[in-house]
């Protein structure tokens, strides 16, 4: 705690005035700290969950949807510090990509499980009609 | 970057790694083949954020654009991956679809 507020004060020296807390730079390391905590939280969940849970589908949902999220806002807080324009694109660029393609790889994943006829381990299951489908 | 802010980002590479060693025992062993495909396609979305943290630690931005590099290659290998495992070749014909014909375009 003592860091944080160090690190909250040492940013006030840049200001003319020294009694003057630097709002912009407060609400920066606020949003790190919270993205970056929510970020890593979802990731550690999702591996927790790809490590724990019995079935590969359940796996894949748990793996699928945190890694997206975990990954946008760990990089949210990586723009929060960047100083330069530059690095906020590329980092702006990287999160575009990783949205896009994440999901995308997760539904080629389980199609391809689903089409090879991989059962889950409880539930209904009903097998791909493979002769119709020619997609 | 300010000191906590130094050890912040510390912490949070050493979680990213502490995730992908866990990514690791489902990749070594999973039961099936897309189990493993999992793993690898997870390990590799972990690998970029672990490049974009590293390089906010050592304060070069060139690594971004290996990062960016490293997203749009994992996504390639895990397609690849799936398309050699579901025809046994990378070669093959895809199922051609009928372009003049209006009626079997789907």
């Amino acid at each position: 705690m003592s860091l944080i507020f160090s690190a909250a004060v040492e940013t006030t020296h840049a200001v003319e005035h020294a009694a003057q807390i630097d709002w912009i730079s407060v609400f920066r390391l606020i949003g790190t700290i919270v993205s970056m905590a929510a970020g890593l939280f979802f990731v550690l969940a999702g591996t927790v969950g790809v490590l724990r849970l019995p079935d590969f589908y359940t796996r894949l949902h748990a793996a699928g949807m945190t890694d997206t999220l975990g990954a946008e806002l760990i990089l949210l807080a990586l723009i929060f510090q960047s100083d330069s324009l530059q690095m906020v694109l590329k980092l702006l660029l990287v999160a575009f990509f990783l949205f896009v393609t994440s999901p995308t790889a997760t539904h080629a994943v389980g199609h391809a499980a689903y089409r090879a006829g991989l059962k889950p381990l409880l539930g209904e299951y009903r097998a791909p009609d493979l002769e119709e489908d020619k997609s | 970057m300010s000191p906590f802010m130094g050890y912040f980002m510390l912490g949070s590479a050493f979680l990213i790694i502490v995730s992908m060693a866990m990514m690791l025992g489902r990749l070594l062993g999973g039961p099936t083949l897309y189990d493993r495909l999992l793993a690898v396609n997870s390990f590799g979305t972990k690998t970029v954020l672990f490049l974009c943290v590293f390089c906010f630690i050592i304060g070069r931005p060139d690594g971004v654009d290996i990062a960016l590099l490293y997203a749009l290659m994992n996504f390639i290998a895990t397609i690849a991956v799936l398309k050699f495992f579901n025809y046994r070749a990378l070669d093959v014909e895809l199922p051609s679809r009928n372009v003049t014909g209006a009626e079997d375009v789907r």
